[in-house]
């Protein structure tokens, strides 16, 4: 026999308890959605996983009532000290429940389960912690003293992470004391609604978070609501951009995490093993499902056919099929609209004389699968080194000296992220300063931290995800009330100096000057 | 008596092909451009790569050829001042027959012991002494002042030909560490091409020779990847991880940066050269994670006892355990294996 054929591996489904048919999450209770329901499959067999509730209109307002309602009962009256006791046990229920999350997560996105195991679902639980212990030392997210929450935020999240993203969403929102309608993806809704229960199981209060499934229209509808403070999405630039034009004019705040098409850029003095390995990760991570993938290879010319020739070689070792078994690298693709997109692009790209490599891999019969491809000989000016492919595609493309690299980095409408390969770390501190990408990694690829902000330039949107910046996302400084009440009340605590500015400061105890400010004297006063 | 086994290079073609690599002798200065010319490694990513391939599920029937090539592959150590002829036979006896109650259970590829015990090896071997390839067990002994190495390489030598003339199969010698981290290349290069003439025997084959780099002491992967190539490039048939005496001996992402090492070697040369980690290496679980890492990075192909050994001792029970588990479908105990 041959020891590489490993034997099959299953991960097990008897840990799902899964229900035939899900409903809309509003107010704390599962309800029937007004709109026509839709089915989720799982996209390595085309099996039919449950049938999900649609959200309509109707239902959308339902939602933003209930977000509203404990926003203003419950949620903005709370602590931040016991809203981050909250947000401790959603992040100890995944831990908990966290093989039963990454084996319908695998099931319904398609991602290899060592995938959903090992990365996705720690990282879940990873945000809710992070945020946990901000809830109550929102005074130094770098707003000032006691910043507001904005109140209703509108979050509408992608299929590629489906819970990791709504782990992004979701923690520092509710961290922040924001409430909450998110919308997941259609092809991806289940472990969302997983979530759901969890969020009974930890007794969050109804309404603070409702999580409503539908398509592309309950989307547009929810963001388009009236009720909703806060716009945050995750997705593709077309919608991102349908998004902006939808809220301009109003008071919504917004964030947009949009595509990408990041430049890993191979310096010849690379450690070359690993940068094999970050290549890799860099683009078949996730089927290339991911907005930062490292799509287009940037390799110093003098080393170009050493790197394609390993490059071949670790991919043929690759092995791509059944989501759910431990030793699956390659899933699947989560939609046979996407792999057709993928198909379309990568035609576009012979035609455009590139030179296509795909790994040997057998392909299953039932499901969408893409086998791992590079193309070498591509042009700055082909389709594939421009458009986002969202796919297991690989562009190669070469440079001559380090200025050459950073041009064509950055000769992107998208600027999210880049990698930089080198043994040198002077260069690396010297590219990565001029390379126009939210995220850049050194010496690695395809890494997240709940303390790391993420976000892009340009095209791949604006705001930041993660750390203290993705606080600054849901949280506004303290009102002009408020904000200058808390000025005074640092004056006349601050020592006399400060006091004799204030006028009539010094002569009022401050014990009653915090109770009663004065906000207009103290403006006035300035 | 068996065939003795002849190693895979003469040391005039190692010459040769070094020379051709280096483009010039092996001395300091010619040996510093070379190694230091070789890519860096970084460690977080080869760490990340060891521990990702440890992530592999290996079941059923995988696990089953797994345990057996596990057996076949251990060199079978014992190494103490205190060892006697008795403790010697003892060991070989567990070699020849690691699992009494299961006449299915592999060989062992070799006994490993210091040169003075190679006779009382050979003797306790008698008509089970030689090649793996042929189902024989081999008898390695560890030479050159093991496990130091400081000593004149007069005495090295000595210790290495005494083995040899004792029937030593292969000799597992240690490098000057002293010299490699003081930059004296070419001082170790000459002795390893030294030993290797050593191990030359009177018909014209060679003892199998294993060069110990001794990476706990290396420190660096920087350096562990410079001395797998300067040891190779010396004449090496095998690069081996440890002597075992010093912490930390083998690991996985030192044993996984070596496998790149033999696997860029034969890519540019077509050589095949082994590798063994050795100390440290207990569990099932954890051998399987090593012939993962074999095979999805040298390739399938060094799954055999003339490309990879397990340096180990108490490896062998753990695996005997496994394999009773995966036969009778339940755990037995420590007392259902042979102590040694």
């Amino acid at each position: 026999m041959s020891f590489l054929e490993y034997a099959p591996a299953p991960e097990s489904r008897a840990i799902l308890s899964l229900r035939d048919r899900y409903g809309l999450f509003i107010d704390g209770e599962f309800v029937d959605g007004r709109g026509t329901p839709f089915q989720t499959i799982s996209p390595a067999t085309e099996e039919h996983i449950a049938t999900i509730a649609n959200a309509n209109e109707a239902d959308v307002a339902d939602a933003v009532a209930a977000a509203r309602r404990a926003y203003d009962r419950t949620w903005s009256k709370m602590s931040g000290r016991d809203r981050g006791k909250y947000l401790f046990r959603i992040a100890r229920l995944v831990q908990e429940r966290s093989r039963e999350l990454a084996v319908a997560e695998s099931l319904d996105n398609g991602k290899p389960i060592k995938e959903s195991r090992d990365v996705d679902v720690p990282l879940v639980a990873a945000w809710f912690f992070y945020y946990a212990g901000w809830a109550d030392k929102l005074d130094h997210a770098g707003l000032g003293a006691d910043p507001r929450a904005l109140g209703v935020a509108a979050q509408v999240i992608p299929w590629n992470f489906p819970l990791l993203m709504l782990a992004w969403k979701i923690a520092p929102a509710l961290a922040a004391g924001n409430t909450v309608v998110l919308k997941p993806a259609e092809t991806t809704p289940l472990t969302a609604l997983i979530f759901a229960e969890i969020l009974q199981q930890a007794d969050l209060p109804p309404g603070v978070v409702n999580i409503i499934t539908g398509a592309g229209d309950t989307g547009a509808a929810l963001v388009a609501h009236e009720g909703v403070d806060k716009v945050a999405f995750t997705g593709s630039t077309a919608v991102g951009r349908a998004i902006a034009k939808q809220v301009a004019g109003t008071d919504k705040k917004v964030t947009l995490e949009l595509g990408g098409k990041a430049a890993n850029i191979v310096f010849d003095d690379a450690p070359i093993d690993q940068a094999i390995e970050g290549i890799v990760n860099g683009i078949f991570f996730n089927q290339g499902h991911v907005c930062c993938a490292g799509s287009r290879l940037l390799v110093q010319e003098n080393i170009h056919d050493e790197v394609v020739e390993r490059l071949k070689l670790r991919l043929s070792t690759l092995r791509l099929g059944d989501p759910l078994d431990k030793n699956t690298d390659i899933g699947a693709i989560n939609s046979r609209e996407q792999l057709e997109r993928i198909h379309e692009l990568s035609e576009i790209g012979v035609a455009e004389g590139a030179d296509r490599w795909s790994a040997p891999c057998d392909i299953p019969e039932n499901g969408f699968w893409y086998a791992p491809t590079i193309f070498t000989n591509v042009q700055t000016s082909s389709r594939i080194a421009r458009d986002e492919i969202f796919g297991p595609v690989l562009s190669v493309l070469t440079f001559r000296t380090p200025a050459e690299a950073i041009a064509k980095a950055n000769n992107t409408p998208y600027g999210l992220s880049a990698g930089i390969w080198t043994d040198k770390g002077s260069r690396i501190l010297a590219v990565a300063d001029q390379l126009r990408a939210g995220v850049i990694w050194a010496n690695t690829f395809n890494r997240f931290d709940p303390s790391s902000p993420f976000g892009g330039y340009k095209e791949s949107g604006y705001g930041r995800e993660g750390g203290r910046h993705g606080l600054a996302a849901y949280l506004k400084p303290a009102s002009s009330v408020g904000g200058r009440a808390g000025a005074q009340r640092r004056l006349e605590t601050g020592g006399a100096a400060a006091s004799a500015v204030g006028e009539a400061a010094s002569e009022k105890p401050a014990r009653r000057a915090r109770r009663t400010p004065k906000p207009t004297k103290k403006g006035a006063a300035k | 008596m068996p065939a003795p086994i002849s190693a895979g290079t003469s040391l005039v073609t190692a010459r040769e092909r070094a020379l051709a690599v280096l483009g010039g002798e092996p001395d300091d200065a010619t040996l510093r451009r070379y190694l230091h010319g070789i890519a860096g490694v970084d460690a977080v990513g080869l760490e990340q790569r060891a521990a990702a391939l440890g992530t592999r599920s290996i079941k059923t029937t995988s696990k089953s050829w797994a345990l057996d090539r596990i057996i076949s592959l251990i060199d079978l150590t014992t190494l103490e001042g205190a060892d006697t002829p008795g403790k010697v036979r003892s060991l070989v006896a567990k070699a020849m027959n690691p699992d009494p109650a299961d006449a299915t259970t592999p060989r062992v590829a070799a006994v490993c012991v210091y040169g003075d015990m190679v006779p009382s090896a050979i003797d306790a071997l008698g008509g089970a002494h030689g090649d793996p390839d042929d189902g024989g067990i081999a008898v390695a002994a560890v030479a050159t002042a093991f496990p130091s190495g400081r000593a004149s390489l007069d005495v090295k030598l000595a210790d290495t030909a005494e083995a040899v003339a004792a029937g030593a199969d292969e000799i597992d010698m240690v490098i000057d560490r002293g010299a490699f981290l003081a930059g004296r290349y070419g001082l170790v290069f000459d002795q390893i091409a030294a030993v290797k003439e050593a191990c030359r025997r009177p018909d014209g084959t060679s003892a199998s020779l294993k060069v110990i780099l001794e990476t706990g002491e290396l420190v660096t992967y920087d350096n562990v990847r410079r001395a797998s190539w300067l040891s190779i490039l010396a004449g090496g048939d095998f690069i081996k991880t440890s002597t075992g005496k010093v912490q930390p001996a083998a690991t996985l992402p030192v044993t996984l940066l070596m496998l790149e090492v033999v696997r860029d070697w034969h890519l540019m040369t077509g050589q095949r050269i082994g590798v063994k980690p050795a100390g440290g290496i207990r569990s099932s679980k954890d051998a399987i994670k090593y012939l993962v890492t074999v095979a999805e990075t040298a390739g399938e192909e060094w799954l055999q006892p003339h490309l990879f050994r397990f340096g180990a001792s108490s490896l062998l029970n753990d695996v005997l355990l496994q394999r009773q588990k995966t036969t009778s479908g339940h755990y037995s105990g420590a007392d259902y294996v042979t102590i040694d």
